[in-house]
């Protein structure tokens, strides 16, 4: 074996050199933008000093397909379809979103037996995206297992859309004026059976991953976000609700059918750690799901025979004005800003993504945090990068 | 509230530097004079009765034919519910406007965002760098003249 020689320096020992020799630089780490925690191609730049990061600087438009200056060219009802891509995981919620600013600018009434057909569709795409939210959250952290029982379920809903609209992703089902076409026979008792089978699995997840040690001391008091700041910061959806604000749209002002409708909405009560950490915002998730069966359930009792469509004319003109509408969507509220001169297609149509906004408050997340916490924080903010870059 | 009791609340406090206002239809709005925007919505945020603490979107529209760029800030009260926007008309050869980033965190990017694509200048915003182009990219391409350059680092921007 080869003997290893020591070049000591003697003098180099002396405590007052040895400090001034040993210094610490603040390091430049570039996460993303491929990067498995970061959903999809988000790159953040952090300064750090040893594990703690004194900055973090998000740089989003690797996604950016310019759909605000498409719509300035489609007409309306072509339209439909690139709103499916913004938030890939929660299409049927964009299509509404974007029918329901339409119809109010000009004045088109749905069919009631559309506007059921709507709330069940939006709520049971609420479920699927938070499947996949709860589900790779847990993959973020560490715990394999949860992300395939979330992706079971999530595959019987994607299933059911299938069987109405052909579709497994990108649905265009909801469209100007109501729904592209009326649900297959046997849809409401397969929904009831999937909602029946639904259930009871919410207490699984809470035994798999949302009570669990390792992910309670990896989520709870981390990423801490106080309400003030949710505010300022723009922040709506869960990541609101998670800090304590009690702030829902189908409740404060309800759109659809959504003011018929018996449900709670839960909020972060800082269970374990403050108010408003990443295991707050997980945990409103997780609860909005047995909100959302429970809406679904109410829509399908409600569900009358009748007309699924209102007549809307192929080539739609919006008489000249404006509009900002927005909708709950699953990661907050999404918005639509139409300007119209009168013609065939929107003069100026501006989006306002809720990801764009809940993923501004990473910076003020991150500061002074420890490295390993930026995934955790990145997870519970559940971003869609379509949606952030349009 | 109302959007008439807040437009009234509004008239009352600040008179001629509200040039305009819209109460009925489906986008509520006041237009303020384009000086006295961080004043206006500094009352907007801090006043008692209105509280307008969310931010919710920042949209630049080009009037070409005008001559002007239209700058839309949405509000919302989480704390009383009511919402309403305040508008600002610039001139479109210099489209500035000072930075409400100060009021609202929330206007930070969505400022960054009307100044990529549609090129209105935030005067006093701390960092304003393109957010979703690249930051070498020339020209913003909301603007109704907007041209696509011929190729972008050596790639063919239309095929």
């Amino acid at each position: 074996m080869k003997e290893i020689e020591i070049h000591a320096q003697p003098d180099l020992l002396h405590e007052g050199e040895i400090a001034s020799d040993i210094r610490t630089e603040e390091l430049l780490v570039n996460m993303g933008p491929q990067h498995p925690s970061t959903h999809g191609v988000l790159r953040v730049v952090l300064v750090t000093d040893g594990e703690l990061i004194l900055k973090a600087t998000p740089h989003i438009g690797y996604l950016h397909r310019c759909a605000e200056k498409i719509a300035e060219n489609v007409s309306y009802r072509q339209y439909t379809p690139y709103t499916d891509r913004m938030d890939y995981l929660a299409a049927m919620n964009n299509n509404l979103g974007f029918a329901l600013a339409v119809e109010k600018m000009g004045g088109i009434e749905v069919p009631e037996r559309a506007q059921y057909l709507r709330v069940i569709f939006a709520e049971l795409n609420r479920i699927a995206s938070h499947l996949v939210a709860v589900g790779s959250y847990g993959l973020d952290m560490g715990a394999f297992t949860p992300f395939l029982y979330c992706f079971r379920e999530r595959e019987w809903i994607v299933d059911l859309f299938e069987s109405v609209c052909g579709a497994r992703l990108t649905y265009s089902y909801i469209t100007i004026g109501g729904v592209r076409e009326d649900i297959p026979e046997g849809f409401v008792s397969q929904c009831k059976e999937f909602l029946d089978f639904f259930e009871p699995k919410i207490r699984e997840y809470n035994d798999l991953l949302s009570y669990n040690h390792i992910f309670i001391n990896r989520t709870g008091n981390v990423g801490v976000c106080p309400a003030d700041m949710a505010i300022g910061y723009g922040l709506t959806g869960p990541c609101l609700r998670g800090s304590g604000v009690k702030w829902d749209l189908r409740k404060n002002t309800p759109y659809c059918k959504y003011d018929e409708f018996d449900f709670d909405v839960p909020v972060g009560d800082g269970r374990f750690g403050a108010v408003g950490d990443c295991w707050d915002r997980y945990f409103v998730r997780v609860m909005e799901m047995t909100q959302s069966v429970r809406i679904v359930r109410q829509a399908l009792e409600r569900l009358s025979d009748g007309p699924v469509s209102a007549k809307v004319p192929r080539m739609l003109k919006l008489p000249a004005g404006e509009i900002y509408f927005e909708v709950e969507n699953p990661r907050g509220q999404l918005g639509f800003y139409i300007v119209s001169e009168g013609g065939n297609s929107p003069y100026r149509l501006k989006v306002r993504g809720p990801s764009f906004c809940n993923l501004s408050v990473l910076e003020g997340l991150a500061k002074n945090c420890l490295l390993a916490d930026i995934a955790a924080m990145i997870g519970s903010l559940d971003v869609v990068m379509g949606e952030v870059d349009r | 509230m109302t959007v008439l009791e807040i437009v009234d609340i509004l008239k009352h406090r600040f008179g001629a530097d509200l040039v305009g206002s819209v109460v009925e239809g489906t986008h509520p709005h006041v237009v303020v004079r384009a000086e006295k925007l961080v004043s206006v919505c500094e009352f907007l945020r801090d006043d008692e009765k209105l509280r307008f603490d969310l931010l919710r979107c920042v949209s630049g529209v080009d009037w070409m034919g005008k001559n002007l760029i239209e700058v839309s800030y949405d509000l919302i009260s989480i704390r009383f519910g009511h919402a309403l926007a305040v508008k600002v008309i610039l001139d479109r050869a210099k489209p500035q406007v000072e930075t409400v980033s100060g009021i609202w965190q929330a206007a930070n990017w969505h400022e960054r965002e009307a100044f990529d694509l549609v090129g209105v200048q935030f005067v006093g915003h701390t960092d304003l760098v393109r957010i979703l182009m690249p930051e070498d990219w020339v020209g913003h391409p909301l603007r109704k003249d907007y041209q696509d350059p011929v190729e972008y680092h050596g790639l063919k921007v239309k095929p």
